[in-house]
């Protein structure tokens, strides 16, 4: 069941308090957070949020179409580097 | 003869269970469309009016997301996730399973064949 519209996306206070700040005097830099269950909002959008994927923070630059999932999404916690003798991986994990 | 929203021509069964032969219609939505229509949905397709056949075909244009638009509505989410690079585009992008099944055994849904790797290293035999 989704979440009670009443009550708005959930965002954790530390991280929404360091975009509103970002957001006051355009500043630019990257914002790091261990946040991974808030959910991306408009005011995000156009900042670049590290996120913590229990080891470092990943950056990602948030666009227009991110709005709506959760900052976890994007900084895959689990690292699979393909196996032995499988010469060509398209597109193997960062 | 009866043929709603396309190609769909299910002629020998239940209305109830026809309808669910058009893609985006299962038996709930099938059921309802029937009840608000006032139409009998266990009458056989072959029975049924030409002035019924309109009427739910006016219910799916006005109501329904059906076939065509319905699949590319899909395909469009899937690729909106794999752009934005979230983890469920990166499941999609690598053809395994998206919600969080088990891959260690299993998913052949999503992988395909199974395809043997050689060299498994078996039990030293004397």
């Amino acid at each position: 069941m989704s979440r009670s519209l009443k009550k708005g996306a959930f965002v954790d206070e530390h991280l929404l308090k360091k975009v509103d700040a970002a957001n006051a005097d355009t500043d630019r830099r990257v914002i790091k957070t261990w946040s991974r269950r808030s959910t991306v909002i408009p005011d995000m959008v156009g900042h670049t949020i590290a996120i913590h994927d229990g080891r470092r923070h990943v950056p990602v630059y948030i666009s227009e179409s991110m709005v709506g999932h959760k900052l976890g999404e994007f900084a895959p916690t689990r690292i699979f580097k393909f196996h032995s003798g499988q010469e060509k991986n398209v597109k193997a994990n960062p | 003869m009866a043929r709603i929203s396309g190609v769909d021509i299910p002629r020998e069964k239940r209305l109830e269970v026809a309808l669910t032969y058009i893609y985006g219609i299962g038996r709930s939505t099938a059921l309802k469309m029937c009840r608000e229509l006032g139409i009998d949905h266990n009458q056989r397709v072959r029975n049924l009016t030409e002035e019924e056949a309109n009427r739910l075909r006016a219910y799916i244009d006005a109501k329904l997301n059906v076939e065509g638009d319905l699949r590319r509505d899909v395909q469009q989410d899937i690729k909106r996730k794999i752009e934005i690079g979230s983890y469920q585009g990166v499941r999609h992008r690598k053809g395994l399973p998206v919600r969080g099944q088990r891959t260690h055994t299993n998913a052949r849904t999503r992988k395909g064949p199974k395809k043997t790797v050689a060299n498994k290293k078996k039990a030293v035999r004397k």
